[in-house]
């Protein structure tokens, strides 16, 4: 053990785990004495609960109340303009719910009415128009499942082995089934013939709160597949996540999304605003750095057990599970290894890999109480393989920020207990 | 191996004529709108409007607008960005990124700081102001002398140090070869060792209590909202009497309180931050909490006696500079009458 041990809170709930785990064989054993929650009448069993209308929007209940977006103080110098985590350690399928997905703000989240919306597009277009809320309402509307992550999820692990947590390791992403009008359908509307050649054109998208997020994105993708979104998992987006309408674009780096878009201007020529050039740029060793990195690279991580989500149970039959996505297309096989990347096994797709959304996978095994290096590896439709930190490194350094995709490992020792590490 | 289905698709895409079909919806947007709102600025100087700036005069701009942030030599206070310096950085570890080191090309200063900046007070900003912004940024990365006049007309030929530093995302040429193909199964490494811990670094947040808490203040406010509206009416009168405790007003100058946010905390917790806290503040002595460092007008009024009360906090609200030359607050002030007594009562909601 390291000086530094875990967490009161967590290390009492190892021990409770340790004792529960202790004499527990792989067949079931007999209970020494009955269980009380068994032979006695419990309180919920007699009494009445809640009526309808006692929530009239529904928080989960409070026994969950630690499955919530976390923050990482001393990354930012506010949270004005900052970022928080997805719990993943503790959610399950692929679906990520609005109120514990990742936020991140350049400044404040801010409160705009739909009554107050305004899409304007302008520039190399026949008619500049304005579009109302309303109006969005009235064109022919989709609906798709889509990953959004942020360029600088895993950042903090480029130098090495950081933060102990799936959620802070590889929180900063989402996955929505998101309504919207495709961007297409608004460029066609305003007209494209005054662009000319489409080939070298180029669409800047701007937010409507103080921050101005702006980004150009090459005219061949917004006409593609982007989406202007008002609704995700089947509500109104939240204020967090840019009510009323915000910029979908599958597989892209999370702060082109534009949230609250208020401007969409068809242009000649990238605007190399601040976040495309200072931001979300990537710093290789030689001092030399790339430019419009939108594509997020296969990644996958398993997302438990892991430090937050650790084995309670002792050995016998063990769910290992996690997360894969592609930004270049759907996901076709990962790998999982228990030694640190000496063996894999193919771990089990719930359901087969979707385009640019997160897909689920499982391997259902039998741990024998040893230590394991937990890894997975993500295979997408291009035959692209995620690459380790170390074969990361050899190309691009360690300046980088963004788009770490390497493969992840968790340390679990024979106490269940995990914890993030790099190997060798 | 690789099927590239982005460029396969984009030929089609691109091709294709299909704008036939409009639906006739929305309105033409009128030219003041699209003046009003079209505000980027390209590389080539596009988008930028008449106008000039010098060095000394964006020393003082600069001094009242961004320096609580970003230091008075554009150095970075605490972790908000720094400006300048960082030359030479950029292959080292850890490097700095600053105007001078590392942005590409000057109109995504200008249009930064025109459109996004000051924090809490975006689009605030007179043409003139900032080219001198941007005329001291140069100046405090030693790229132009104290005599330098930024305008429209100097600008394109303006030329940053790291603008030939950036290549287009290579990764299809230089990553993707070397990680495709049938992976390693089984004898893919002889050993595996650890080579880094992260619980010996120990950065991670510890909240589970807090987190925890949290969410359940959240559920309260949740469920003390359900009450019938009915009970409100009746308690309105003993609001009025006891202005300083009418929740509406509070809760309105929590909204305005926003503007604020970015450098005072207030309530339970409240650190320093650029500004000092405020809890308590209206009714005490000025340049009382603990452990802030304030100017120099602010101590010589402390000094004079000056105090927060309503009528004071009223008048430095309205206009900070104008209460008191010499303020480190870079804050505008509050046009609004009604924002001042409602921020003034959200702040009264906050004893010692």
């Amino acid at each position: 053990m390291s000086k530094n041990t875990p967490s009161t809170s967590r290390r009492t709930f190892l021990k409770g785990a340790a004792v529960m785990g202790a004499g527990l064989a792989a067949s079931q054993t007999a209970a020494a004495t009955p269980d009380p929650l068994i032979t006695e009448v419990q309180p919920w069993a007699s009494g009445l609960g809640d009526g309808v209308d006692a929530t009239p929007y529904g928080l989960p209940i409070k026994y969950e109340n630690d499955v919530i977006r976390r923050n990482v103080e001393w990354l930012t110098a506010d949270t004005i303009s900052s970022i928080n985590f997805t719990p993943i350690h503790a959610l399950d399928g692929t679906i990520t719910p609005q109120g514990c997905a990742f936020e991140r703000h350049h400044s404040g989240a801010i409160e705009l009415k739909k009554s107050d919306y305004r899409l304007m597009i302008n520039g190399l277009v026949d008619r500049p128009l304005v579009f109302s809320y309303a109006d969005l309402e009235r064109f022919p509307r989709e609906n798709h499942v889509y990953f959004c992550e942020c360029a600088a999820n895993t950042g903090m692990e480029w130098a090495g082995a950081q933060l102990n947590g799936a959620q802070f390791t590889h929180g900063m992403i989402h996955n929505m089934e998101y309504t919207g009008v495709p961007l297409r359908t608004i460029l066609e509307e305003a007209g494209l013939d005054a662009a000319g050649d489409l080939k070298d054109k180029w669409v800047y998208v701007e937010g409507a709160d103080a921050s101005s997020n702006g980004r150009s994105i090459p005219m061949e993708k917004a006409l593609d597949d982007c989406l202007i979104a008002f609704k995700a998992n089947g509500e109104a987006l939240r204020k967090e996540h840019g009510y009323p309408v915000r910029l979908v674009v599958p597989g892209w780096e999370g702060n082109m999304w534009v949230k609250w878009i208020r401007r969409i201007e068809v242009t000649d020529s990238p605007v190399e605003s601040r976040e495309e050039t200072s931001k979300y740029t990537d710093t290789l060793a030689d001092g030399i750095s790339r430019k419009w990195t939108w594509e997020m690279d296969a990644k996958s991580v398993v997302t438990s057990p892991s430090p937050q989500a650790p084995i309670t149970h002792g050995k016998g039959p063990l769910v290992i599970t996690g997360l894969a996505w592609s930004g270049r297309g759907a996901i076709t096989r990962v790998d999982v290894s228990k030694d640190g990347g000496m063996t894999w096994e193919t771990a089990r797709l719930a359901k087969p890999g979707e385009k640019m959304a997160l897909t689920r996978f499982y391997l259902d095994t039998d741990w024998d109480g040893e230590e394991m290096f937990l890894q997975s590896r993500a295979m997408d439709e291009t035959g692209y393989v995620q690459p380790t930190k170390t074969q990361l490194r050899e190309v691009r350094g360690e300046n980088s920020v963004y788009h770490n995709n390497c493969i992840q490992t968790w340390w679990v020792r024979p106490n269940g207990e995990a914890e993030n590490v790099e190997v060798s | 191996m690789l099927k590239f289905l982005k460029v396969t698709t984009a030929l089609t895409l691109l091709s294709a004529p299909a704008y036939a079909e409009t639906f006739g919806l929305g309105r033409a947007a009128l030219p003041e709108e699209i003046a009003a709102w079209d505000l980027d600025v390209s590389p080539n100087g596009t988008g930028l409007p008449e106008g000039s700036g010098d060095v000394l005069t964006g020393e003082e701009v600069f001094a009242d607008q961004c320096a609580s942030c970003h230091g008075d030599f554009a150095e970075g206070v605490d972790n908000w960005p720094k400006l300048a310096g960082g030359w030479d950085t950029l292959a080292d570890k850890d490097p700095l990124k600053t105007v001078g080191s590392y942005w590409p090309h000057l109109s995504t200063t200008w249009d930064y700081v025109n459109r996004s900046m000051p924090f809490g007070n975006a689009q605030s900003l007179e043409p003139d102001e900032v080219y001198a912004i941007v005329a001291y940024i140069l100046y405090s990365n030693d790229l132009v002398d104290d005599d330098f006049v930024l305008s429209q007309e100097t600008f394109a030929s303006f030329e940053l140090p790291n603008q030939d530093g950036f290549i287009v995302d290579d990764r299809i040429e230089t990553e993707f070869s070397k990680w495709v193909g049938e992976p390693c199964m089984t004898d893919c490494k002889d050993s595996v060792e650890v080579t880094m811990r992260a619980m010996v670094l120990d950065v991670t947040p510890q909240e589970e209590t807090a987190g925890a808490e949290a969410v359940l203040k959240d559920e309260e406010v949740l469920v003390a909202s359900t009450e019938p509206q009915t009970e409100t009416p009746a308690e309105a009168p003993e609001a009025e009497t006891v202005a300083a405790a009418d929740p509406a007003l509070i809760a309105e100058g929590e909204k305005v309180f926003r503007k604020c946010k970015s450098c005072h905390q207030i309530g339970e917790g409240a650190k320093n931050r650029s500004g000092p806290i405020l809890t308590g503040i209206v009714g005490h002595a000025a340049g009382a909490v603990d452990g802030f460092k304030y100017s120099k007008a602010l101590k010589n009024m402390a000094d004079d006696g000056l105090v927060w009360d309503e009528k004071n906090l009223a008048a430095f609200l309205a206009k900070p500079k104008g209460f008191m030359k010499g303020t480190r607050m870079s804050f505008a002030g509050l046009k609004k009458e009604d924002d001042i007594a409602a921020v003034t009562a959200y702040l009264s909601s906050f004893g010692d």
